[in-house]
């Protein structure tokens, strides 16, 4: 099996057709599937792993100190430790929730989680679905996750958990149109939705240098949106309320609490994962136009490496401003949304429709 | 704890409903062991009820039972933060009712263990501050400094905290030799983190947004309800005992109390930071003068004060910290009493926060720097 390590077309051309040759078609396409679920699973598990672990580590050296340091060298088996605890932990229901939909409703987060990682192009060949309406799917997609934290604390028979889900789903349905719009803003400007198209397109310079303007306007914006989104940074008071009201997912013990817990990391790896493809380029190195000795140097880098490179930069820029400013109030959030960011994009789809059509761009 | 539900129906509106949450004596937040009883509607705040007493340990009933030099030690653990003001305030009362004078030695060192400790306090405040609106932050970076500051007392008092240092007639003991060195290079240190504490809050937009305009005290309904302290003079009561009744040091220092007429949450962030600027200025008037002389008074063992009723207020972080006895001749006091700024404080938090959001409601309490324990005593 030939692996190369700049284009996994190869690897996964080589998989279906050895299988192909085994098995009955049937089979083998739902051998395949088996693969990229067990796949996804194991990836989405380590990388929220990691990201647990990274968080706490940013978090400390804003601060200052050191974060884990005990468990494992560097306390990298922290959050390993952390989860294993979770497991082990009785899981209480209230006595008079809603069975099913309590019981549903991290499930439905989760999933929407894994429907959104389903269309990220990791490198060339790694990406499992390609949908030519590949941003329109995201973003449906991703708008799944609020009946879940909707159902999460509705279901809960707990006024604290329905204040917080209430306040967490406003918030999340009003900054799904910014991002939406900020994410249209660079489809007008890619052409297609498709996103293998989106990242192909950026092969001479990334969306952010050759978009200018606009470009660097809508990626703020999506920034801010996102992290509105996940329920994060200066956003998080339906979780981090708990001076008063302990957020939708108080009445969650253990693996539950960790499906919700690992979704919000997850959430955010989307979301800058998104934020890289479409502004930063995805997979595709930095190039500058026709400097072909640059761009040769560029391309030793394996391009899922630029990939990974760029998520963690997008993760630590949100994480940074996690960690530095206070919390807004929610009718401020709100505020925010509707009466700042929602005229801003609006402007800016002018713009940049204006830019493409009178090719006023790199 | 009871539900109160009253259904008011509109009748050309939709039925809302009035409900009460108990943001309980076990908070997430760190400001003690309170009880608020929180009438709400939707998000907005309609009455705040404040239940205090969870953590009344009976100190007034127990200083009945012990000498005066023992009560310093009680007066540490009410307003821990301001411990060193507390003791003062004892340790004069009883001066003043014996009619002895101190050593001026005594009143320096006494005046600037008190700015330490409000510089200290302060800086508790600030980070605790910060993390109630959310900057988590805030809370290491204040801490850290604050460290200093407490080693500065452990070397000298043997406490960081609850210091005891006082004593009727003078110090338990003289200051550290390195005490002065170690004073200036904190001083000198601390006044280049300062302005980075104030930028890293007071320049920030969202802190803005959540401080200006929220938490409105007139000048009237402070000097009504006796709130004294920062969160008086920010909105313009100038009550502060260092200035309008001096004692110790105070008289031969040079400093400005901090008056704010904008009388919002915004304000009272403001006055205590420029007080802290306030506090550095005083110490470094006076950490280099240290008159030479005795650290005490040779007191007799068993102290008697005589019949009669004394007060003595001080001016701690949070406000005027008062102390009366009540003695009829014998080695304790008949009845002694605190009046603490903490209390006073607490019960305008109903007028302050009404009509405001359960968000708010934090940020307000947190400006007004409560320590339960110095409310309940």
């Amino acid at each position: 099996m030939a692996f190369n390590i700049y284009d996994f077309t190869t690897l996964t051309h080589d998989i279906h057709v050895g299988l192909a040759e085994s098995f009955s078609p049937f089979l083998a396409t739902t051998i395949e599937w088996v693969i990229v679920g067990v796949v996804y699973l194991l990836f989405v598990a380590l990388f929220g792993l990691f990201l647990v672990y990274a968080e706490r580590k940013v978090c400390a050296a804003f601060q200052q100190r050191l974060g884990p340091t005990r468990v494992g060298p560097w306390g990298i088996f922290q959050t390993i430790a952390d989860f294993i605890k979770l497991l082990m932990k009785e899981l209480i229901m209230p006595r008079k929730a809603d069975w099913f939909l309590y019981n549903l409703a991290p499930f439905i987060v989760i999933i929407a989680s894994f429907l959104a990682i389903a269309v990220l192009p990791f490198a060339p060949g790694l990406q499992s679905l390609d949908f030519d309406i590949g941003v329109f799917y995201l973003t449906a997609v991703s708008s799944v996750g609020v009946i879940g934290i909707l159902l999460a604390g509705w279901s809960s028979n707990n006024k604290f958990s329905l204040i917080g889900a209430m306040r967490s789903g406003a918030q999340i349905l009003s900054y799904e149109l910014s991002v939406s719009l900020s994410l249209l803003t660079m489809v007008i400007f890619a052409g297609s939705m498709q996103f293998s198209v989106i990242v192909e397109h950026q092969r001479d310079a990334w969306f952010i240098f050759s978009g200018h303007l606009p470009a660097i306007i809508a990626f703020v914006v999506f920034l801010i949106a996102g992290t509105a989104e996940t329920n994060r940074g200066p956003f998080d008071l339906a979780e981090a309320e708990s001076e008063l009201v302990a957020g939708f997912h108080t009445e969650y013990s253990g693996i539950k609490f960790a499906m919700f817990f690992l979704a919000e990391y997850i959430n955010l790896f989307i979301v800058s994962a998104v934020a890289a493809t479409v502004f930063l380029g995805g997979w595709m190195p930095l190039h500058f136009g026709n400097f072909e000795s640059f761009n040769h140097v560029m391309d030793f880098i394996p391009p899922v490496i630029w990939f990974f490179m760029k998520v963690l930069t997008v993760i630590f820029i949100i994480m940074w401003f996690k960690w530095t400013f206070p919390r807004l109030r929610v009718d401020q959030i709100l505020t925010l949304e509707w009466k700042y960011l929602l005229p801003i994009n609006l402007v800016n789809i002018l713009l940049m429709a204006l830019v493409v059509l009178t090719k006023f761009h790199f | 704890m009871s539900e109160i539900k009253e259904v008011i129906v509109k009748t050309d509106r939709l039925a809302t409903d009035k409900y009460q949450v108990n943001m309980g004596p076990q908070h997430p937040s760190t400001h003690g062991v309170l009880r608020l009883l929180v009438t709400l509607e939707g998000e907005k705040v309609l009455n705040v009820q404040p239940h205090t007493g969870y953590i009344h340990s009976g100190i007034e009933k127990m200083c009945e039972a012990i000498t005066y030099p023992q009560i310093i030690h009680l007066t540490d653990r009410m307003d821990y933060l301001s411990a060193h003001m507390s003791n003062e305030a004892v340790a004069l009362c009883v001066e003043n009712a014996l009619q002895i004078e101190v050593p001026d030695r005594v009143k320096y060192i006494r005046t600037i263990m008190d700015e330490l400790t409000r510089l200290a306090s302060h800086q508790l405040w600030w980070c605790v501050y910060g993390m109630d609106l959310g900057a988590l932050t805030t809370f290491f970076y204040g801490l850290r400094d604050r460290e200093l500051i407490l080693d500065i007392f452990e070397e000298t008092c043997g406490a960081r905290m609850t210091v005891s240092y006082n004593t009727p007639g003078g110090l338990m003991f003289d200051i550290h030799p390195n005490f002065q060195k170690r004073v200036k290079d904190y001083i000198k240190y601390f006044k280049t983190k300062l302005p980075e504490y104030d930028q890293l809050l007071s320049g920030n937009v969202i802190m803005r947004e959540r401080t200006e305009g929220i938490g409105y005290l007139t000048l009237e309904e402070a000097i009504d309800f006796g709130v004294t302290g920062p969160s008086g003079r920010a909105s313009g009561f100038s009550s502060d005992v260092r200035k309008h009744q001096p004692y110790s040091a105070y008289p031969l220092v040079k400093f400005n109390e901090i008056l704010d007429h904008r009388c919002d949450s915004l304000a009272r962030y403001e006055v205590r930071i420029k007080e802290m600027w306030e506090s550095i200025s005083i110490i470094e008037q006076l950490i280099d003068n240290i008159p030479e002389g005795d650290y005490a008074l040779k007191m007799k063992g068993v102290l008697k004060l005589p019949e009669g009723e004394f007060y003595q207020r001080v001016e701690t972080a949070r406000g005027e910290f008062g102390v009366f006895i009540v003695s009829d001749g014998k080695k304790n006091p008949y009845r002694i009493k605190f009046r603490s700024p903490g209390f006073s404080n607490l019960f305008a938090l109903n007028k302050m926060a009404k009509g405001h959001k359960i968000a708010d409601l934090v940020a307000i309490m947190s400006t007004l720097d409560l320590i339960i324990p110095d409310i309940d005593r």
